[in-house]
């Protein structure tokens, strides 16, 4: 089995050094054969895909027939584990998630090699860029960190077992949902860097690549919620945040590729920012390898600990190649990126994504720069300090009320300018239901001037109905446009509005989506937690909720030996469900996890987790959370993939109006 | 968000003490409540007043309202203390390697934890302030205690560079725009309505009256 997997590896690695050798010589050499070199350099590129595949196929049933015989199967799966968990082996451990990574980047190349005929020449250079990039991580796989290698001596009878902390539902999902994000901005990348060196005329390489990063997008948007929804299901301190450096990891080149959404428009609309979107792109892509850098190098400690190793420096090497190449294309062809457009207004749409770019920018470089400052301190001062949430709430908190601000005016201002009568026109009822939701808090009893938080609570509410009234508004107001012409009901009218310019309102349910995760994120404030050892009987109280211990038990499986409580949960006097809070014991890696119990409503959580049990009493320890709207988190997420979805959706055939005037022209107030 | 605020923190080595403080202070506010309530009646029906009388019922008064001073007093005492604790506990980690806030570390038999947080309580019912109590932590448990950057020496740049780069981003972007706007007429030829590039007049009031006109017909 190994030697099959080692040998489709170096395969596939033949295939894509193929691929990109001859690509490039295809590109670079203008003969009668080029054509034909390029063509098949084309297709290797397309054999890899099935290689790569191939190999990962043999991994994954390397881990179902138990093959302890190869050191990785050993080090992450063990004869009990259940089967889907057996497939997630793949992405569990170093060598088998550089093997998934591999293979979701063939098989974007594939995608992108099979539709080479959209334009022939910018996609046999993309194709280049991206067999480049694959070559890179089969040389890891072939030579740094092999997943066929074999055990030395004798057989182990079972394996090491799966990290318990992944055993987890959502460990299926998350991980593939955040490489197919950090993989999948390799091909924007390509396109970007393609269109860079060849000097590609007009932003027609945008128009190819929109769907490629919004799709990216949206992957990685999951696989960072997901993420979150695993600490916070898991992890059982109550949280799903923690700022841990690989969290980190992933949120950098979201906000760089959410910049980077939002100011193609620009270059889309106006041929303005060309410079900035190329580098917005290039810094996306290298910040997802300087994640995959953070999370394998072991330079800043992390909970992620499982996937560390001394394979750092190639990714070092790595980024530093990239950053070359990108600099010295941008150096040689920077007179291509010549803006094309002045900007006529500080009240205008170009304006308000300035704006945007620099806050998402600035939120970027200071989880980067609270990520890497302990490695600094060190270095400067000789001790490492620890830079954990305090810092980053405090820092990020005041740019994302910043954002949410923009959210809230960027949509209603106009290409090239704005007047003012038409700003207060469409804003001043949106101000005025934020203001009326800000004193309806304090009225009810929120304080925002005896703790800061609670302010920063309060403003994230305000502003987030100052959002979701603006997105409101523009539905109703281009919904009433539609409907006086065409006569259908009002809702008729927004979905046929929206099916006009997906984009543009698909971004506006992204924006409802978001601040619907900020109001999640805003009821933290509000957090209670209480923990108490629960013998039978006994009883907690929290909030509204009280606790009453019915029983604690334990079991066992093969896999698995396991603690739990049986809560019964009362409120207002009346039983309202029944909660079991376990903690397992896993046999084969002699560690434990937690399974929390969770009730989830659209007021709050009552989180519950079992501890462990006093040794003296034998009675259970409870720790018991009331997190007040967490489940908008993950509403809001739906929300954004709704969102998402609707603005991938190819536009509708506008409906034929008669123009009132004879100019005919295109919506300078609206548009993207 | 790591976010956490404990309300009426329910941690039993925190909590005790101050609760049987609170109650020793009721209870006996409760019973000079008893003794003192027949002594007014008497003192109200009493039918001429002496000096001594209003000065008994004057200390008796002020003894009361000295009795729910403090009681009050200690209730706030009480909550400060409480909110201190958790407060300073939000501000540090916990060092046992599972990368927590110390008083959101929840592992059982946590071999630092459980310490850190009853030298917490200590420090904290010793009146030590905040400054001496950090202090105290990091000379015992090493700088990494802390859970962000002080504000002292060098960890001040971790502190600076985020709201520079704003400012300094700020200003960049004003700086763009004003030399953007300033640029007189470059490029603007290939200006359409729509943007994008396409053909059109780009200037002229006429043109100008043209886009307000369009403007105001198509704006939705």
């Amino acid at each position: 089995m190994s030697q099959i997997g080692s040998f489709a590896l170096l395969l596939a690695l033949a295939l894509s050094a193929y691929s990109f050798l001859g690509g490039l010589m295809a590109l670079v050499i203008k003969g009668p054969g080029s054509g034909r070199l390029g063509e098949t350099a084309r297709r290797a590129g397309i054999a890899s895909f099935a290689i790569v595949f191939l190999a990962a196929v043999v991994l994954v049933v390397a881990a179902f027939q138990n093959d302890f015989s190869i050191a990785y199967i050993f080090h992450h799966s063990n004869r009990e584990l259940p089967a889907p968990y057996k497939f997630a082996t793949l992405w569990s451990g170093q060598e088998g998630s550089l093997l998934f990574w591999s293979l979701l980047l063939s098989a974007y190349g594939l995608v992108l090699r099979l539709r080479y005929k959209t334009d022939v020449r910018l996609f046999a250079h993309a194709s280049v860029i991206i067999a480049a990039v694959q070559v890179f991580f089969l040389l890891l796989l072939n030579f740094a960190a092999h997943p066929f290698a074999v055990m030395q001596g004798s057989l182990p009878p079972d394996g090491n077992g799966l990290n318990p902390l992944l055993q987890y539902p959502e460990m299926v999902i998350h991980p593939p949902m955040l490489y197919l994000g950090y993989v999948g901005f390799t091909v924007p990348f390509a396109f970007a860097l393609a269109a860079l060196i060849m000097r590609y005329p007009g932003e027609k390489w945008i128009q190819i690549t929109r769907r490629w990063t919004m799709v990216t997008w949206g992957f990685l948007t999951c696989g960072v919620f997901l993420g979150a929804h695993w600490a916070y299901s898991v992890l059982g301190w109550g949280g799903y945040w923690g700022w841990d450096p690989v969290e980190n990891a992933s949120l950098m080149p979201w906000l760089t590729g959410t910049a980077f959404l939002h100011s193609v428009m620009m270059q889309e609309k106006r041929g303005m920012l060309k410079t900035w979107n190329m580098w917005l792109i290039f810094s996306t892509f290298m910040l997802s390898i300087f994640g995959t850098f953070l999370t394998r190098s072991g330079v800043v400690s992390s909970v992620h600990a499982f996937a560390q190793s001394s394979i750092g420096d190639w990714f070092v090497a790595f980024l530093a190649i990239i950053f070359a190449t990108c600099l010295f294309f941008y150096v040689k062809n920077r007179s291509h990126l010549r803006t094309e457009h002045k900007l006529e207004s500080l009240i205008s749409r170009e304006s308000s994504f300035l704006f945007n770019n620099l806050l998402l920018l600035v939120a970027c470089f200071t989880v980067l720069w609270g990520t890497l400052f302990p490695v600094l301190s060190e270095w400067v001062q000789g001790t490492k300090v620890t830079v954990g949430p305090p810092f980053f709430n405090r820092v990020n908190v005041p740019v994302a009320l910043l954002l949410l601000l923009l959210t809230a005016v960027g949509p209603l201002l106009a290409w090239r300018r704005t007047s003012v009568e038409s700003l207060k026109r469409n804003f001043l009822w949106p101000a005025v239901g934020a203001l009326v939701a800000g004193v309806l808090l304090v009225a009810l009893g929120m304080k925002p001037w005896t703790d800061v938080s609670y302010f920063y609570s309060l403003m994230t509410i305000m502003l987030s109905a100052l959002v979701a009234l603006t997105v409101v508004s523009e539905f109703i107001r281009g919904g009433r446009v539609i409907g006086r012409h065409t006569g259908q009901n009002l809702f008729a009218s927004m979905v046929q509005l929206a099916h006009r310019n997906t984009r543009r309102y698909g971004g506006y349910i992204v924006h409802f989506g978001v601040i619907v995760i900020m109001i999640g994120f805003a009821g933290a404030v509000f957090n209670q937690d209480k923990e108490q050892e629960m013998g039978f009987g006994d009883k907690m109280t929290i909030g509204a909720y009280t606790l009453v211990c019915q029983s604690y038990t334990q079991d066992d499986n093969p896999n698995y030996g396991s603690e739990w409580a049986v809560m019964n949960v009362f409120k207002g006097g009346k039983q309202i469900a029944t909660l079991n809070p376990e903690r397992r014991f896993y046999k084969a890696s002699q560690q434990t996890s937690t399974m929390v119990a969770n009730r989830s409503t659209p007021q709050e959580d009552l989180y519950v987790v079992y501890e462990g049990q006093n040794l003296d009493t034998g009675r259970p320890i409870i720790k018991v959370h009331l997190n007040p709207l967490v489940m908008w988190i993950w509403v809001g997420v739906w929300i954004i993939i709704a969102g998402t979805v609707v603005a991938l959706i190819p536009n509708a055939v506008p409906v034929r109006v008669p123009a009132p005037v004879r100019l005919r022209a295109e919506p300078v107030g609206a548009g993207d | 968000m790591r976010i956490t605020q404990n309300s009426e923190d329910a941690r039993l080595p925190i909590s005790v003490p101050l609760l049987s403080s609170h109650y020793s202070l009721l209870s006996s506010r409760a019973k000079r409540g008893i003794c003192c309530s027949p002594l007014s009646k008497e003192a109200a029906d009493s039918s001429s007043l002496s000096l001594l009388g209003m000065t008994r019922r004057f200390l008796r008064r002020s003894s009361q309202l000295i009795t729910l001073s403090l009681a009050v007093f200690a209730f706030l005492g009480a909550g400060d203390q409480s909110a201190r604790v958790n407060d300073l506990g939000h501000r540090m980690m916990c060092v046992c390697g599972c990368n927590q806030i110390l008083l959101e570390c929840n592992h059982v038999g946590c071999a630092y934890s459980d310490r850190m947080r009853a030298e917490l309580v200590a420090a904290v019912d010793r009146g030590d302030n905040d400054d001496l109590t950090l202090q105290g932590f990091v000379q015992k448990y090493g700088t990494t205690v802390m859970a962000a950057p002080t504000k002292t020496g060098f960890n001040r740049v971790a502190w600076i560079m985020p709201y520079l780069t704003l400012v300094l981003g700020l200003g960049t972007v004003v700086l763009i725009i004003g030399v953007w706007r300033g640029r007189g007429g470059n490029g603007e030829g290939g200006g359409g309505i729509g943007g994008g590039g396409s053909g059109g007049p780009g200037s002229g009031p006429e043109f100008e009256r043209f886009r307000d006109q369009a403007r105001k017909d198509t704006e939705t």
